[in-house]
């Protein structure tokens, strides 16, 4: 390991090596990255695996649709030589409530304002889409058919792979342990195999982005939460889109590989690291299912995991320089949606760290914003 | 013995494959499984999951006490998702 770097990334999620890759090819290629397990080993390969556009603040579409025209080039802009499985089947989110639907319109007017082609569909123009759903109760359906699923293990593998041809160092099973500062800038990071002098760090932990925020004296303004997820075994392909649905609070969508993956929020889970398993959960995630969408009833399930969200007041997250610290930089508190927003993510931040102009602003999305009392509430967050 | 045997039944991976991935730097059960899929099928890896332990302990020369086991999670055996809908902790057991 390097004793010295120009910049540390602690975290080997899709996050930490977009970022990664970003430094390296703006010509900063002194880059160490550090995972405690191995790569993807935290909420990127816990996650669902969607990727959509469709949300209800403006820099989470921006960020969102950016990333979108990204992931449809991922592959030739790392050279990457496996695949992303990028499908872009579409996002289906169910409306069940007349204020849902006005949410919803509300979303769609300001994602068609910002080129996102998102649409309001009739619950018959749904089942169209998806011939097998139950249609009781709905009322609408918000639908783009640009959104749709990447693979997060072969994602953040092309990011890593393509960050450490450009010389990026990347430690797996190196787990950080303090970051020393004095008079007030940064000066190392202790790790479990060494130490290593840096003034820039980057905290990317995800649902331990906390602890890291800990060593510097920071109390981050984020949570950890569980959340579990299912799949099937796989079958071949019969439905097209990711289904959502606020009201029932799920997701579900056919993977590329034949899986139905599929997960809820618990209103109930407390704050914590945990990720255990809940037979509870098993049970009433195959309820709402099995009654939305019948047919996958018979499909066996053949595994329920957990990973962790890692949630901001605003349920947007914290992409900035911590102004009391030059040189701790942070990408956290994705709230459950970091994978997709990644690409964009890993850009911004990079040019952010190197002084560069940003592709696109996101002053909105600093730390500060909870202090001054401006938050900006994302409403579309299962 | 043959590289083209499959070791992994459920995603059809045969054991060239899994030697290939070791080789190129994955010397864990949860990092071989995400790279080649083994142990992600119906079986959970009940299946697979000695034979590629053997494969990272000819490969690394680590010992099998320093292997990690991939986190146990339900199902123990795949089931129907109609049955686990139906299960209810008010119904009584036939």
């Amino acid at each position: 390991m390097k004793k010295q770097a120009e910049v540390v990334i602690i975290g080997g999620g899709v996050v930490g090596c977009a970022v990664a890759y970003n430094l390296a090819s703006m010509g900063c290629k002194d880059v160490v990255l550090l995972e405690k397990n191995y790569l993807s080993s935290g909420a990127t390969g816990r996650c669902g695996a969607g990727i959509r556009q469709q949300w209800g603040t403006e820099m989470n579409c921006k960020l969102a649709k950016a990333s979108m025209e990204m992931f449809e080039n991922l592959e030739q802009i790392l050279a990457y030589e496996g695949e992303i499985e990028l499908k872009q089947g579409g996002y289906l989110i169910l409306a069940y409530k007349e204020q849902e639907v006005k949410q919803f319109q509300k979303n769609i007017e300001l994602q068609n304002s910002l080129g996102i082609e998102s649409e309001l569909l009739t619950p018959e123009e749904a089942k169209e889409i998806v011939p097998h759903l139950n249609t009781k109760g709905l009322l609408a359906a918000s639908y783009c058919a640009r959104d749709g699923h990447a693979n997060p293990f072969e994602v953040t593998r092309a990011y890593a792979q393509a960050a450490q041809s450009l010389g990026v160092e990347i430690n797996t099973f190196t787990e950080c342990k303090d970051i020393i500062i004095e008079k007030g800038k940064i000066t190392e990071v202790v790790t479990d195999k060494g130490s290593i002098k840096t003034k820039t760090v980057i905290n990317a932990a995800g649902g331990y982005s906390d602890l890291i925020g800990d060593m510097v004296g920071l109390k981050l303004p984020v949570y950890s939460e569980r959340h579990q997820i299912m799949v099937t075994e796989p079958v071949n392909s019969f439905q097209t889109p990711m289904v959502i649905s606020f009201y029932y609070n799920f997701y579900c969508q056919q993977v590329p590989h034949g899986s139905f993956i599929m997960g809820q929020g618990d209103p109930n889970e407390p704050k914590g690291h945990n990720i255990g398993h809940s037979w509870q959960f098993l049970q009433e995630l195959s309820k709402k299912i099995n009654h939305v969408l019948p047919p996958l009833g018979q499909l066996r399930i053949v595994r329920q995991w957990s990973g962790l969200y890692n949630i901001t007041p605003d349920a947007q997250p914290i992409i900035c320089q911590a102004e009391e610290i030059p040189g701790f930089y942070m990408a956290i508190g994705f709230s459950g949606h970091g994978f997709m927003i990644a690409p964009m993510t890993g850009k911004v931040l990079a040019e952010m760290i190197l002084g560069k102009n940003l592709s696109m602003p996101l002053d909105k999305l600093d730390l500060g914003r909870f202090d001054r009392g401006e938050l900006i509430p994302e409403p579309s967050v299962v | 013995m043959d590289d083209k045997i499959i070791i992994c039944f459920c995603e059809d991976i045969t054991r060239a494959e899994v030697r290939q991935t070791i080789k190129n730097g994955a010397t864990t059960l949860d990092e071989i499984k995400r790279i080649i899929r083994c142990g992600m099928g119906p079986c959970q890896g009940k299946t697979c999951e000695e034979m590629i332990c053997r494969e990272i302990m000819d490969i690394t020369g680590k010992k099998k006490e320093d292997i990690l086991i991939p986190t146990r999670r339900p199902p123990t055996s795949s089931i129907l998702l109609a049955d686990a809908a139906r299960s209810d902790n008010n119904e009584k057991t036939s």
